[in-house]
């Protein structure tokens, strides 16, 4: 079982796409960075908070076959690798959608779901899948 | 002060399950079933689906149609439901951060049978017109249960709609709201229990069509209004044939209530029924249209609202997020292995 306060510091980034941004370089980086790995020590203090589009499209893809227990219900499922519209790149996975028609390009946005739960009497895991744009 | 809808938006899983295919699993004339409770398919939300994704993506459909609402001006935030996803830790906290609103503001998980939506409604507006809040959010929204091979299991579904109260560029004006409420036991569901029980046809005369008869009636003497003044009107609707009898009693015409009516296409969305057919008239809606709307709740109580569509919404940005129309335009069948799964049916190992 994951700590409650380690899921709970995710929260932002899980529900939101909030990462962080370098305001000495501009880069953005999710999940979030306490300091830029370009800038490094003239990233410090710096970094500030940066909601992710949650719009973007497919760069890549693969289908999982054997899937861990909380997506057993799931599988097959498609896991994607995200370009979002400002450019950051996000792995989730891409539901609600025929998997035969997955492609790279394929314009997705980034919505809530349950990821998993800790058992029938622990936490429920919120957090970002995909889906195909409307 | 002037207090009314300033947005909304609306959500319905994709999957459907028609009442044909649940009766073959349980020996029963399931197309029979559904024609008698006028539903031809029913939504079925998928396993990473439950309330507070539902009732989250509408609220984040309502706040796109009004990029100029600043989530940090919301100050109430309340969720109707009867299957929050936990009996203790609220839905609504989960939804507000997923808006941003939090955390200079109030929530609360509301539970009132299929009316706790509509309820939310009033306690935003008692907010909003005392001036303790600016905005407030109303979400009805369910994943509601049928036991297994009951009644129900023909028409409980999933889909949710949220509400943005206010009064600034309010797109439809509240004129009035007011409830009728009795201790009626027709349906009902015990703490810990996975299904509901109801009193079979107990739920119609002395349930279901006293409250909305009741409060509607209360409403046109209040307003010296009759079913002629309203361009479309909003009634619960646990199955199809419902609310089209209590329509008709009230001097509705079948066009009048044709926008508010969804069951048949997306089954008992209970919480979220209401909220989503008023959801569907607003999609169609035109300045200066009236519309008539009553909740219903088991237990039981209605809540009642006149309506009229504002000249703000011309230039509401309705297209920012999908209409309803849009929301249901490609679903996906499934056969009772995949609901039974899906819905959590299938007992898994630890």
């Amino acid at each position: 079982m994951a700590s409650v306060a380690r899921e709970w510091r995710e929260i932002p980034g899980r529900y939101n796409l909030i990462g962080t941004k370098c305001a000495n370089c501009g880069k953005i980086f999710f999940p979030s960075r306490d300091f830029c790995p370009v800038c490094r020590r003239k990233s410090l203090g710096k970094m500030e908070k940066h909601s992710v589009c949650r719009t973007g499209e497919v760069f890549t893809y693969t289908v999982i076959y054997d899937a861990p227990d909380c997506n057993n219900r799931l599988k097959p499922y498609a896991v994607v690798m995200v370009r979002t519209d400002d450019g950051v790149m996000i792995t989730g996975q891409l539901v609600d959608v025929d998997l035969e028609s997955v492609a790279i390009g394929m314009r997705v946005r980034a919505v809530l779901r349950k990821l998993d739960a800790d058992g029938a009497s622990g936490v429920i895991h919120y957090g970002f899948k995909f889906v195909p744009e409307d | 002060m002037e207090v009314g809808i300033v947005s909304y938006g609306a959500y319905v899983p994709r999957y459907r399950i028609k009442p044909e295919e649940i009766g073959r699993i349980w020996g029963v004339d399931g197309k029979a079933m559904g024609k008698g409770l006028m539903i031809s398919q029913k939504s079925v939300p998928s396993p990473d689906e439950d309330v507070v994704t539902i009732a989250t993506e509408a609220a984040r459909h309502m706040m796109a149609r009004v990029p100029q609402v600043d989530p940090a001006d919301i100050g109430a935030i309340y969720v109707g439901s009867e299957s929050h996803p936990y009996a203790v830790k609220p839905t609504s906290t989960i939804v507000a951060e997923s808006i941003g609103a939090t955390p200079a503001m109030t929530a609360a998980d509301m539970e009132f049978a299929c009316k706790a939506g509509t309820a939310g409604i009033q306690a935003c507006m008692g907010l909003v017109g005392s001036g303790m809040v600016r905005y407030g959010v109303a979400i009805g929204a369910d994943t509601s249960q049928g036991a297994p091979g009951d009644a129900l299991e023909y028409s409980a579904s999933a889909g949710g709609a949220a509400y943005l109260i206010g009064s600034e560029d309010v797109i439809a004006r509240i004129n009035r709201t007011l409830s009728f409420t009795t201790d009626t036991p027709d349906f009902w569901r015990r703490e810990g229990q996975p299904y509901p029980l109801h009193g079979g046809r107990f739920t119609g005369e002395p349930a279901y069509f006293r409250h909305i008869t009741s409060a509607a009636k209360m409403m046109f003497d209040a307003m010296g209004t009759s079913a002629a003044d309203y361009k479309y009107a909003v009634f619960h609707q646990p199955n199809g044939k419902f609310p089209t009898r209590v329509a008709k009693q009230l001097g509705f015409s079948p066009e009048q209530i044709e926008y508010g009516l969804l069951t048949p296409q997306i089954g008992n969305t209970y919480s979220g029924a209401v909220p989503l057919g008023l959801a569907n008239v607003l999609d169609h809606a035109e300045p200066g249209d009236r519309i008539f709307v009553t909740s219903y709740g088991s237990g039981a109580g209605s809540d009642a609202f006149d309506i009229t569509v504002t000249d703000a919404i011309k230039g509401y940005q309705r297209g920012r997020a999908p209409v309803l129309e849009k929301i249901l335009s490609s679903p996906v069948y499934v056969d009772y292995g995949t609901y039974a799964k899906y819905k959590g049916k299938i007992v898994m190992p630890e």
